[in-house]
């Protein structure tokens, strides 16, 4: 670490700034999302019919299995930042490593999901698919983008929940100054809420 | 003013930010540094690294035109060179320009901060910025070499193209990232960390723009990001998201292109807007006409002008009430811009003008800005765009917003900042030169493209009509001309970090906004005790006796 910093980071101190960058951090992503429930909404409008039928190949009960464990781990994450703030730092940090088996718990369903998928010989650029009509093919194109990128950010999350362990264990963050925990937090709720809107638009609306 | 400064801190100066190097030496005190002035001047030298390559590139696409025929590439060439002139000028020189540069330098020490609300969020904006610059250097040396889709990427040519798009792709993406951080710290920045006093409409009209760019920068580039990620996709697995043989709309890229990439213009030009409403009132010696509607045309522009995005597209197949909405907003979106040039030539007039160098470069901007803008409502009409769509003609209009505009708006900040950057002066003559040479360069270079685009001649053509020769040929003289201003302009400032007159007083060009309050160069920690705001950031009236005299 290079002095200057800690020159400055002595002096200034903003808990209220690091959320608020956090926040529109946050934003960012929602938009990134936002681009593709976009192309979601356009296509199923001029698709309807063939994203209707698309969707019953999917398996809702692995869906609701994961929606109902990343709501959990949303939960155990709240958890450890109130255990925190109660300056109880174990539970704390016991309640983060289960948010980290909790996702990947829902890492492991995606998979089997997926694998599941490509047996069936549905994946982009497969003959399967290729012989559907063009609307089921964009149903899948969208289907693979949409969870593969939020599987990449629950991997994500995962890794800065960990970091977060490590820095908790390490006693930089305390009862006193816990806003990088409430930041990873955040962003952990941000790819639960992300799921929300990602399930029922693919598994429940058939 | 020299004894004033050392009377202010005392016995002991504090070292300048240009002194004190934390623990690293020499390089390593640079690129570890969180200083918001260093990462400043890292900017800047990456910045006009990346520059220079854009010229060379833009000098080699005119001479090819200078005849019809081949002349000195071939066109897949050529094809390449546009592109990477696009992507490296716009991306890397045009969006960054004044945010990271004088924004990361300035924004603390005008609001009366000792830095940025994220300083190693800043120093990892630069790395991505930087590394985005590799590696779209990086595809032209690749087998493969570097893509020839034009810098918007269209669908389906640049799922197809063999060459390597997805490495450009990635640069943008990455420097997106960049961009995102630099806007966030900014928004962060202004909010929190305004000195005492400072409220809103005591903030310096720069900041007002930064704001504003900071948010577009912030809400409009994740769009991007997805974009040419959706694009790399499409590239490796063939989705099909925007393949009309796979059910998906070719358009609807283009779409989702745009709704960053219009928004992106007034992240180019809104900082610029700043920097000409901090030179104006300095050398008018007055304070500015109308800061209230400068403040708000701002945020009107950014507001209007995302959602203007529609108008790159008239002929790409619309129905008539969109093609009629994007055009109103388009005309509504002239109206901010033109509110600022009102307000500038006021403030001007029955000022007390002093002509110094960052003022020529001001008044250019605005001469420049406004043919440019002008000429962008040509195109906002529905009919007329028909006739104009994709020929020179845009070409022509883009450069004079973006180079003319935002170009010529960070030369001026270059003449008026850079000496209290590096407490040396540049050679005034020099400086006036090299803005005549630049200004009548440039509009040698791109005025005769307005009627040869309104004559038909396509935009992007390797070769051309024997009709359209004269044109060219003269346009690629001016690139000359430009050229040889350009280096002018750099020698001359380069020189003078060497060899330049030293300054020691504060207020090098009488102004009364805080960076002016700081010695020179600025001190590590910018100010020994945060100041307390009371009056507005144009208040001329203590200063009847600008003391201009020594610095020539």
């Amino acid at each position: 670490m290079n002095s200057q910093e800690h020159v400055v980071s002595h002096v200034h101190r903003d808990d209220i700034a690091s959320r608020m960058g956090m926040w529109l951090f946050l934003f960012t992503e929602l938009i990134l999302f936002g681009g593709m429930f976009f192309l979601y909404s356009v296509y199923r409008f001029m698709n309807a019919e063939a994203f209707h039928v698309a969707a019953k190949e999917l398996n809702t009960l692995i869906g609701c299995f994961n929606t109902a464990i990343l709501l959990t781990s949303s939960l155990t994450m709240a958890l450890s930042i109130t255990a925190l703030q109660k300056d109880k730092k174990n539970l704390s940090i016991f309640f983060q490593l289960i948010t980290i088996v909790l996702a990947f718990g829902f890492l492991i369903n995606k998979y089997f999901e997926w694998a599941a998928k490509f047996d069936h010989g549905i994946y982009p650029g497969s003959d399967t698919l290729l012989a559907k009509e063009s609307g089921e093919i964009l149903f899948f194109g969208l289907y693979y983008v949409m969870t593969g990128l939020h599987g990449l950010h629950v991997i994500i999350g995962a890794v800065l929940i960990g970091v977060m362990t490590r820095l908790t264990i390490k006693g930089v963050i305390t009862k006193d100054s816990y806003v990088k925990l409430e930041s990873a937090g955040l962003y952990w709720h941000l790819v639960d809420i992300i799921w929300i809107f990602l399930f029922p638009l693919f598994y429940l609306i058939t | 003013m020299a004894s004033d400064s050392i009377a202010i801190n005392g016995n002991e100066k504090e070292p300048s930010y240009l002194e004190y190097g934390g623990k690293g030496r020499g390089l390593k005190s640079w690129i570890t540094s969180t200083d918001h002035k260093r990462i400043g001047i890292l900017y800047l030298c990456s910045l006009l690294l990346f520059y220079s390559v854009g010229v060379v590139f833009g000098f080699l696409m005119r001479l090819e035109l200078i005849a019809p025929g081949r002349t000195i590439m071939d066109p897949q060439t050529y094809n390449q060179i546009f592109t990477l002139h696009g992507v490296i000028m716009i991306f890397l020189f045009v969006i960054p320009g004044i945010p990271a540069v004088f924004g990361n330098f300035f924004l603390p020490i005008l609001i009366g901060a000792k830095d940025v609300a994220f300083p190693r969020i800043n120093l990892l904006s630069w790395y991505l910025f930087a590394a985005g610059g590799v590696l779209a250097i990086l595809s032209i040396l690749l087998p493969g070499g570097s893509a020839d889709t034009g810098w918007t990427f269209y669908i389906p040519y640049s799922v197809r193209s063999g060459t390597n798009v997805t490495f450009t792709l990635f640069a943008a993406f990455i420097l997106g990232f960049s961009s995102i951080l630099t806007g966030l710290n900014f928004v962060t920045t202004i909010h929190r960390m305004r000195a005492p006093g400072m409220s809103w409409f005591k903030m310096p009209l720069s900041i007002w723009s930064l704001y504003a760019t900071a948010w577009v920068q912030v809400l409009a580039t994740p769009i991007i990001g997805i974009t040419l990620l959706l694009v790399a996709v499409e590239r490796w697995f063939g989705v099909g998201l925007f393949d009309p043989a796979l059910g998906g709309d070719p358009v609807l890229y283009q779409h989702l292109f745009w709704i960053y990439s219009h928004p992106a213009v007034y992240i180019m030009i809104l900082p610029a807007m700043g920097v000409v409403s901090e030179i104006i009132p300095v050398f008018a010696r007055r304070s500015i006409f109308g800061y209230k509607f400068i403040a708000f045309s701002s945020i009107g522009i950014a507001l209007f002008g995302s959602l203007v995005w529609a108008h790159h597209m008239f002929t790409a197949g619309m129905s008539d009430t969109g093609q009629f909405v994007f055009s109103i907003l388009t005309f509504l979106v002239a109206i901010p811009s033109a509110i600022k040039v009102f307000n500038w030539t006021a403030t001007l007039y029955k000022g007390s003008i002093e002509l110094g160098p960052p003022l020529y470069y001001a008044l250019g901007f605005i001469f420049l800005f406004s043919i440019g803008g002008l000429t962008g409502l040509f195109q906002g009409t529905l009919a007329v765009n028909i006739q104009i769509h994709d020929t020179s003609f845009i070409v022509a209009h883009f450069h004079y917003v973006m180079f003319g505009g935002t170009g010529f708006g960070i030369f001026a900040a270059m003449h008026y900042w850079i000496p209290k950057m590096f407490a040396r002066m540049y050679n005034h003559k020099a400086a006036k030169i090299a803005f005549w040479f630049l200004f009548v360069g440039f509009n040698t270079l791109y005025f005769p493209m307005f009627i040869m685009g309104w004559l038909g001649m396509p935009r992007r053509y390797y070769d051309y009509l024997p009709e359209f020769h004269i044109y060219h040929f003269i346009s690629t003289i001016g690139s000359w001309i430009l050229i040889t201003g350009l280096i002018i302009m750099f020698t001359n400032l380069i020189r003078s970090l060497r060899k330049g007159k030293i300054i020691t007083e504060k207020n090098i060009w009488g102004g009364e906004t805080l960076e002016w309050h700081v010695p020179t160069p600025p001190p590590l920690e910018n100010f020994e005790h945060i100041p307390t705001i009371t009056e507005g950031p144009y208040e001329y009236k203590q200063n009847e006796e600008p003391q201009l005299e020594e610095v020539k």
